[in-house]
């Protein structure tokens, strides 16, 4: 099972390398891994997407927790979240099918941020399911690039 | 620096003294100087440490400095001996090496350290901030390759940060669960202007370490164990690291049960106690390892489920036990076994408040059980006429006394010590459990005879391991150290040999050590004393000439190749699997 742990690190030079290290030797798989400071500049939060069953999950939680770098491990999967990754997707267009395209990404409320000759690149926000959906309708016409983010989270407010 | 930053700093540190200012105004005051300044407030008296030539400022300053300086022979043994010397006294070693490969032949040195949660401050030297990563000349990314075995690290970028990083690393390295910091420190740092050589006030948010248990566990604790038919106690290292031991003996005598002990646990009840059964695991005693296998409740304390005592099987271990596991570091608890009752905290706290709570259970059954397990499998070997290994422990465990050190190596010798050498105490019995490295003993010893200048320290090495630290007899001559070194000379890799031995139908591969020196030359050609003993009557006489030698002494007792360490657990088996034993 996927579970989605924010750990709020502090923001110096080397934590990342620490946070994947201790992944890596301990074989932890790291889906996907979103890195960005928080309102506090003296500290960052990763959105760290990992596979493994709750024993896993506690052990990596609690692996994470004797880093002296780590502040805080919450697994948001435990919790009501809003989750958003974003992707920017290169896709094929001729004539004919250019309309076709600029459709089909008004109904996923994408939007166009460059276009080539034959070429239309669309950013697109939204959860996985949402993302791998617009993508899987996107190669009938061809992709010709994409890149897309790590999952970033935040737990749903409760007021 | 001029009359008026001075006063600022004195204004914003109530500390500053006129002795500071002194040392401000002749200009000298530099990284390497504050560096020394505070690992003296730290309390440090002796570093163990290798020059080079990123440290030509740190040794300067060191000539300066009332920290002793311990010269090894290699920056391997200058982490052991750190290593060694804050087993024995319970407080941070500090090491030092240069950068390149002064750094990573300390590399293996940090991992032992780290297994056994030893607490070490590690100081490496550093190529100049500006040469980082142009692979400059004895150049590694040392805080990269140390990261899986470091409890923390620091590449220091900046010279006023050295008083905070300093202090900070060894409020890190000794609490909680113990463990090496390494303080990676470039050239130019070192020789950099520090204005402010006062470390600020510890600020460590993200640290945290657990000291006190969870009251209503320890009552559950106490609970499972009145209730208990067939409890016992499994002690680790966490119990000698923590100053529990007497706790410990308090309470499995007020409540009279049984105990077991790990490798590194060894010395926290002493090997005469009538409670204790041995230690438990691989080449641990029989009963110890039924016991564990048999018992109802399982009072894990400072463990972390080795697999060499779970035999690597934890779904077979221990299978009708509740598992009461206490542990400061609660990642231990259930990595490798599900403990139904985990409290974390700090094994001495934890103890203490089970102490008093606890009651004694109703287990004569148990004890009439356990009696007749140890008289049925006892801890012996067979006295052929012939050198016996064993017979050297047990007379050096008589002619010693209580005031003993020793350090072992790593191979059969370790696990004989560990059987046969009757310890009394926590702190006495110094060996490289968990990495299990070759060449640990030796420096390990003279990190301890600096840690307890008084004490008797023996090593007990096998000629394999101290082929591996051989040029530490440099060391101990040089800094005139009465360690009695005993050599078990077989010839071979003991421990390699018996496992081919007894799991590859012995087809012998590469245990030979055909061109062994003569090792009483060795030590000549140092300029100790050398005895060599191959009767067992010579045993006792040899060990007595050795302590009655000023000085290090080396003892070659001649073993043959085919002594075996038993019983013996094999990997992957359970211990009624066990060999040399149970029929």
């Amino acid at each position: 099972m996927l579970h989605t742990l924010a750990v709020l690190v502090e923001n110096n030079p080397g934590v990342l390398a620490r946070i994947s290290g201790l992944f890596a030797r301990r074989a932890y798989n790291i889906f996907s891994l979103a890195v960005c400071q928080t309102e506090n500049p003296s500290l960052s939060v990763m959105t760290i997407v990992v596979e493994g069953d709750s024993q896993v999950i506690e052990q990596v939680t609690k692996q994470l927790h004797k880093l002296v770098v780590v502040h805080k491990v919450t697994n948001l999967s435990n919790e009501a979240v809003v989750d958003r990754e974003l992707a920017l997707v290169r896709v094929k267009v001729k004539t004919e099918t250019r309309l076709e395209v600029l459709q089909t990404v008004d109904i996923f409320r994408g939007r166009v941020v460059d276009m080539g000759r034959s070429n239309l690149t669309i950013e697109l926000t939204g959860d996985k399911e949402k993302i791998d959906a617009f993508i899987k309708t996107m190669r009938t016409y061809g992709i010709l690039e994409l890149v897309r983010t790590g999952k970033i989270a935040i737990a749903r407010s409760d007021t | 620096m001029g009359k008026f930053e001075q006063d600022i700093y004195r204004a914003r540190d109530p500390e500053f003294t006129w002795e500071d200012e002194e040392i401000l105004a002749s200009g000298r005051y530099n990284g390497a100087k504050a560096l020394l300044d505070v690992l003296e407030k730290e309390g440090v008296e002796v570093i163990f440490g290798y020059p080079g030539g990123v440290l030509l400022t740190l040794y300067d300053a060191l000539l300066d400095s009332s920290i002793k300086h311990i010269l090894p022979r290699h920056e391997q043994a200058a982490v052991h001996a750190a290593d060694g010397y804050a087993r024995v006294s319970g407080k941070v070693g500090v090491c030092l090496a240069t950068s390149g490969p002064g750094a990573s032949n300390m590399v293996t040195g940090i991992a032992n350290a780290y297994m056994d949660s030893v607490p070490l401050v590690v100081i490496t030297g550093q190529v100049p901030t500006n040469l980082l990563g142009t692979d400059s000349f004895q150049e590694v990314d040392i805080t990269g390759m140390t990261l899986p075995i470091t409890k923390h690290s620091y590449l220091v970028k900046d010279a006023k940060d050295i008083p905070r990083i300093v202090k900070e690393a060894f409020h890190i390295a000794g609490t909680g669960r113990p463990g090496p910091v390494l303080i990676d420190l470039p050239k130019d740092i070192m020789a950099a202007d520090v204005i402010d050589p006062h470390a600020p006030k510890l600020s460590l948010p993200s640290y945290k370490y657990f000291t006190k248990g969870n009251s209503g566990q320890i009552n559950e604790a106490a609970k499972a164990l009145a209730q208990s038919k067939k409890p016992i106690v499994y002690a680790g290292g966490g119990v000698i690291t923590s100053g529990a031991g007497s706790i410990l003996r308090e309470l499995i005598d007020k409540v009279n049960i049984p105990v077991v002990t790990t490798l590194m646990g060894i010395g926290s009840v002493q090997s005469k106690h009538p409670n204790l059964l041995g230690m438990v695991g691989m080449h641990g005693t029989i009963t110890a390892n039924l016991a564990v296998n048999d018992c109802d409740l399982l009072i894990a304390v400072g463990v972390r489920f080795d697999d060499r005592v779970t035999s690597g099987l934890k779904h077979r271990f221990a299978t009708n036990a509740k598992i009461i596991h206490i542990d400061v570091d609660p990642a231990e608890i259930g990595k490798v076994v599900k403990a139904h009752i985990p409290i974390v905290g700090d094994a001495k706290l934890v103890l203490d408040e089970l102490c008093k709570k606890a009651m004694a259970p109703e287990i004569t059954g148990w004890w009439a059980q356990l009696r007749k397990w140890q008289q049925e499998y006892p801890l012996g070997y067979e006295q052929d006429g012939h050198l016996n290994p064993q017979t050297i422990l047990e007379a050096m465990g008589k002619i010693g006394g209580e005031n003993v050190i020793v350090t072992t190596d790593v191979g059969q010798h370790q696990m004989w010590a560990a059987q046969f050498y009757p310890v009394t105490s926590g702190r006495q019995f110094i060996t490289s459990a968990g990495l299990g490295t070759m060449g640990f003993g030796f420096p390990a010893a003279i990190g301890a005879q600096f840690a307890k200048p008084d004490s008797l320290v023996f090593l007990v090495t096998g000629d394999g391991s101290f082929q591996m630290s051989i040029h530490e007899l440099a060391t101990t001559v040089q800094y005139d150290l009465p360690i009695k070194i005993v050599l078990m000379n077989n010839g071979v890799l003991g421990m390699v040999r018996q496992m081919q031995k007894m799991f590859y139908n012995e087809r012998f591969s590469q245990i030979q050590l055909h061109a062994n020196p003569d090792f009483v030359k060795v030590a000549e050609a140092y300029g100790i004393k050398g005895i060599r003993v191959d009767h067992p009557d010579q045993v006792e006489p040899a060990l007595l000439e050795a302590i009655n030698t000023p000085g290090p002494v080396l003892l070659d007792f001649t073993i043959s190749p085919d002594e075996v360490v038993l019983p013996m657990v094999p990997s992957g088996k359970v211990i009624t699997e066990v060999l040399g034993g149970v029929d």
